[in-house]
């Protein structure tokens, strides 16, 4: 069964809080979506990390039930600013 | 370490660039793989591919060889460089480029 945006906004906010989600569905299919997720939480991870942390929020997910995500994680840009 | 770990580690060992990939590189059989060999093509380097469709075990293993869920999946010199998006993201920032020693 296909998942909601808001589904997947939900269950990366409940493991990452502060996490800014912004989610396309790039097929109106409810089956391929785009997310972009920033987080001061991903300070100093490298990308792989960063794009683990939204998997493993997703628990099992993606790859499965969730098929196509394209994924972008960033920190925040005041974060890199102060680096 | 079970077999397909093992033959996994053997590939990633004996091939500086491959890619995991669903289809060939000629026949991408999946969006992300597809733009995934498209960049390496762009970057004009040599890289090895692996049809993860015709081996359900490397298919299952490679997600766990890297804990990753996805594929396409990218190593170079033995190292899980990603997926499709953060190869996407490196080819655009020069990463990629510095990394795999192609021209700019």
């Amino acid at each position: 069964m296909p998942m909601s945006a808001s589904e997947i906004e939900r269950l990366i906010k409940a493991s990452i809080p502060d996490a800014e989600v912004t989610i396309r569905d790039l097929a109106g299919d409810g089956d391929h979506y785009a997310a972009r997720v920033v987080s001061r939480s991903f300070t100093g991870m490298s990308r792989i990390r960063q794009h683990q942390a939204v998997y493993s929020a997703l628990g099992g997910r993606v790859g499965g039930e969730l098929h196509a995500l394209q994924l972008e994680t960033a920190v925040p840009e005041t974060e890199t600013n102060s680096d | 370490m079970t077999d397909s770990t093992n033959r996994i580690a053997e590939i990633v060992k004996n091939n500086d660039v491959v890619l995991f990939m669903k289809g060939t590189a000629l026949f991408p059989q999946c969006g992300f793989s597809s733009r995934a060999v498209a960049i390496l093509d762009r970057l004009r380097v040599s890289y090895e591919t692996v049809d993860v469709l015709q081996d359900p075990e490397v298919r299952q293993g490679i997600k766990e060889y890297s804990d990753w869920p996805t594929i396409p999946q990218l190593y170079v010199k033995g190292e899980f460089v990603g997926g499709s998006d953060i190869m996407m993201e490196m080819f655009e920032s020069g990463e990629l480029q510095e990394l795999l020693g192609a021209e700019a």
